[in-house]
């Protein structure tokens, strides 16, 4: 359970917040994870009393709380719960926010310690957090924290995530800022590392002796819906492989921490990205596309340029494949194949590890004619598990090896931005818990990665049009099959 | 447990197969292979149940596609049925009405398993070209069925027009059999084979295949002959006086006799579905064989090529 505190939710009249995080705030108490006390407070324009807000609250909690609704508990929430209306540029509402805390402090005990959560577009960022700073918000009394949550897209490259983060930065020094990526829940980072450094059966092989290429997927099944404005000029590679995909490469690289101390992680995390390479023939090593109109998954589906309002002329890609290659002595001569889009064959993120054949087969060569590489693969998502390929005998009188699949799953269904996800992050930056959260250290070396890919493409024509339901553009299968490899079918 | 999902999506058949493996607390599966049976609503019964016995062989995942095409919205309604009721494997029926009966691989594609090997399985009608089908196009294995045709010497000449590697009719796994007992029949020295005689009931294209293996292994003329049945009923190698005689009039034993020899009688049974397609899951690579001998021709048609190399039919 978090000691006493509060939660400042900016733009609480969005989707996010009525659909994920004020759910998850309910489902938070519900479980008793939240301290006596707990007040929520919502800033925006709308010229609601508190309790009018109260009811917005108790709507969405009503209807997205993943847990069941109880009144006792609804009850002592809703005591705490306070609204402030106005704009990012309004002074008198600041003072009014401040002023809000101050009672909440003396009336529900919350002692001083408040989370800041910016559930807004990121251009007013600057603005919230400037205010936050002239009207003595952004510092609490001796003895208590105050924090802030930004969510990603952290910056469009690496200039504009170093203005953020100097903004930010000025404010609030780096242990208080929380960059939540909601596609990387925590079980994820924690499952991958037991798996890597609790065993011993995978870490000797971890390594190019034995490793072929690592094919790191997410792929979503929905197309870009009501998010096209926002969506359009940001694309799937600033979307989630700056991110998410790249942190994925990096817990999946990256060597044994000494510890899962925050710092620890993070200097490991820093070191293998810092040693990622571009290829030089950017032309043969990426792949772009745009979803066109199709079936999937037994729907008709729209394409990407007849979304409402999007430009029919857009270049923004719905679908990104780039190959890196770490310069490290593990990793020497590893591909790592990181590929993202909208509208492909279903929903899954996963990691996949291919090893190298076996040197030599001591079999007539129709014995293994079926005989793939192994592979071990770490399924993110939808159902968090593991699954190891490998070469089996068929049953019968003929000498026949094939492939077979042996598939885990044991973590909980943990779906992807999903009010537990947001319940474990809210939880986590109240607790104070921050090692999971990248730093805008590893977001920098992400944006260092990714920018000179945006470059090229900036000069490409549209990207190719895939069908919607299908598994990408025909030239992120010519990518691999340059380098004599293929993508898995996750 | 036998799951309905009226008027559902892939994504949500999807969701129930992986919450039907944690309801039932069954973490760990393993699966080889995804078997896609597309079929209609007269043959999918029989279908099914030979899939599912196979899978006690072969785990698989095994998706029943039924089309019901008409002037309906398009509407996918599935049946999520996992472990006991089904074998050892996870099977989902799906039923594409209106036009998503055309898009049945938008339903397909998204439930097959990561990387396994795909087979697809054409019980009754199967589309001209089964490797440029859409559904085809989604397997490395396509399985058709040329004895469930209306015309199946027709359906052959379809078949050797269409093939591309991968591609393998029932008709030619139902002789394995016969074929693995006549080439144990001329393991031993024997004569010059001169000529080749099957007697099968009417209309068997597998009486067809297997004349024309004959044929193009022993490099002698073939003649069919019409019998009662069932199915072919016997093969004659004849080498002028010497004949060399499988026969078997009942479909369950078979009687070999060869000029010095004691008659021996040896089990032949007619094998049903789920052996059939049991073993043709267990070799998922192009059948060569089975494509040199359907593109052959027809013996009617004189497509054969006879002269005589004595390779015999190893």
């Amino acid at each position: 359970m978090a000691g006493p505190c509060g939660l400042v939710i900016f733009g609480v009249t969005g989707d996010l917040a009525r659909k994920k995080l004020m759910p998850a705030v309910y489902d938070l108490a519900n479980r008793g994870l939240l301290p006596p006390g707990f007040s929520l407070v919502g800033y925006a324009r709308r010229d609601w009393a508190d309790q009018d807000f109260a009811q917005i609250v108790h709507d969405s909690v009503k209807e997205h709380a993943r847990t069941p609704y109880r009144e006792e508990v609804w009850n002592q929430l809703s005591e705490g719960i306070r609204f402030v209306a106005g704009d990012f540029a309004d002074d008198l509402a600041f003072a009014r926010l401040h002023e809000t805390i101050l009672e909440l402090d003396s009336a529900r005990g919350t002692g001083g310690n408040h989370a800041f959560y910016l559930s807004v577009p990121p251009k007013f960022f600057p603005d919230v957090v400037r205010q936050l700073k002239e009207h003595g918000l952004a510092d609490g009394p001796e003895g208590a924290w105050r924090r802030v949550v930004i969510e990603k897209p952290f910056g469009h490259n690496l200039e504009s995530a170093r203005e953020l983060n100097d903004v930010v930065g000025e404010v609030f020094d780096s242990g208080s800022v929380f960059r939540i990526d909601h596609y990387l829940g925590k079980e994820t980072v924690q499952n991958i590392l037991a798996l890597r450094f609790a065993n011993s059966l995978f870490e000797p092989i971890w390594n190019a002796n034995y490793v072929d290429h690592v094919q790191i997927t997410m792929a979503e099944d929905v197309g870009v819906g009501g998010r096209a404005g926002y969506y359009d000029g940001i694309g799937a590679a600033r979307d989630v492989i700056q991110n998410h995909l790249l942190q994925l490469l990096a817990l999946t690289a990256m060597e044994e921490p000494v510890s899962f101390e925050a710092a620890n992680l993070r200097h490991e995390k820093e070191k293998v990205l810092s040693a990622v390479r571009l290829p030089h023939d950017l032309a043969a090593h990426t792949a772009r596309g745009q979803y066109a109109a199709g079936w999937q998954g037994g729907e008709q589906v729209g394409g990407f340029l007849e979304e409402d309002g999007m430009s029919p002329t857009s270049t923004t890609e719905t679908y990104a494949a780039i190959r890196l290659d770490i310069d490290t002595r593990r990793w020497a001569g590893v591909p790592f194949y990181l590929r993202t889009g909208k509208r492909l064959g279903r929903r899954v993120t996963e990691i996949a590890v291919v090893f190298k054949r076996a040197p030599h087969l001591p079999f007539e060569a129709t014995a293994t004619e079926e005989l793939g590489q192994n592979a071990l693969v770490i399924r993110v998502q939808p159902d968090e598990g593991i699954s190891v390929r490998f070469g089996s005998k068929v049953p019968g009188t003929a000498m026949e090896v094939r492939d077979v699949t042996m598939d885990f799953s044991y973590g909980e269904s943990f779906l992807e931005s999903s009010p537990e996800a947001y319940e474990r992050l809210i939880l986590d930056v109240l607790i104070g818990e921050a090692p999971l959260f990248p730093r805008h250290e590893e977001v920098e070396l992400s944006w260092m990665i990714l920018d000179p890919v945006e470059e090229f493409w900036a000069n490409q024509p549209q990207p190719e049009q895939y069908p919607a339901g299908t598994w990408g553009p025909a030239s992120a299968d010519a990518m691999l099959a340059t380098d004599g490899r293929v993508w898995r079918r996750p | 447990m036998i799951q309905d999902l009226p008027d559902t999506t892939a994504a949500r058949v999807a969701a129930a197969i992986v919450q039907a493996r944690h309801l039932a607390g069954v973490p760990a599966v393993g699966m080889v292979a995804t078997l896609v049976i597309v079929t209609d609503e007269r043959d999918h019964y029989d279908a099914l149940r030979a899939a599912q016995e196979m899978s006690r062989e072969h785990p698989a995942r095994i998706l029943v596609s039924i089309q019901r095409p008409g002037r309906v919205a398009a509407r996918l309604d599935a049946e999520v049925r996992f472990l006991g009721d089904s074998g050892p494997g996870e099977t989902v029926v799906l039923r594409l009405h209106g036009e998503l009966a055309d898009h049945a691989e938008s339903v397909l594609l998204p439930l097959l398993l990561p990387d396994a090997p795909v087979v697809v399985w054409w019980p009754g009608t199967c589309p001209p070209v089964p490797a440029e089908d859409p559904v085809g196009r989604l397997a490395q294995r396509r399985v058709t069925d040329a004895a469930a045709a209306k015309d199946p010497m027709d359906a052959l000449m379809m078949r050797a027009e269409a093939y591309q590697p991968g591609d393998t009719d029932l008709a030619w796994t139902r002789i394995t059999s016969w074929r693995t007992l006549l080439a144990a029949a001329l393991d031993q020295p024997y004569e010059p084979i001169l000529a080749a005689e099957v007697s099968c009931e009417s209309g068997s294209p597998s009486s067809e295949l297997l004349a024309r293996w004959l044929a193009l292994k022993l490099s002698v003329p073939v003649t069919r002959t019409l019998s009662e049945g069932p199915g072919i009923t016997s093969v004659m190698l004849s080498s002028g006086e010497q004949v060399i005689t499988i026969s078997r009039p009942d479909g369950r034993v078979a009687e070999l006799t060869r000029p010095g020899q004691p008659m021996r009688e040896v089990s032949l049974m007619a094998r049903d579905t789920v052996e059939i397609i049991a073993e043709e899951m267990r070799r998922l690579d192009p059948d060569e064989v089975y494509a040199e001998v359907l593109m052959s021709g027809s013996l009617d048609s004189g497509g054969l090529d006879n002269s005589p190399d004595g390779s015999g039919l190893q």
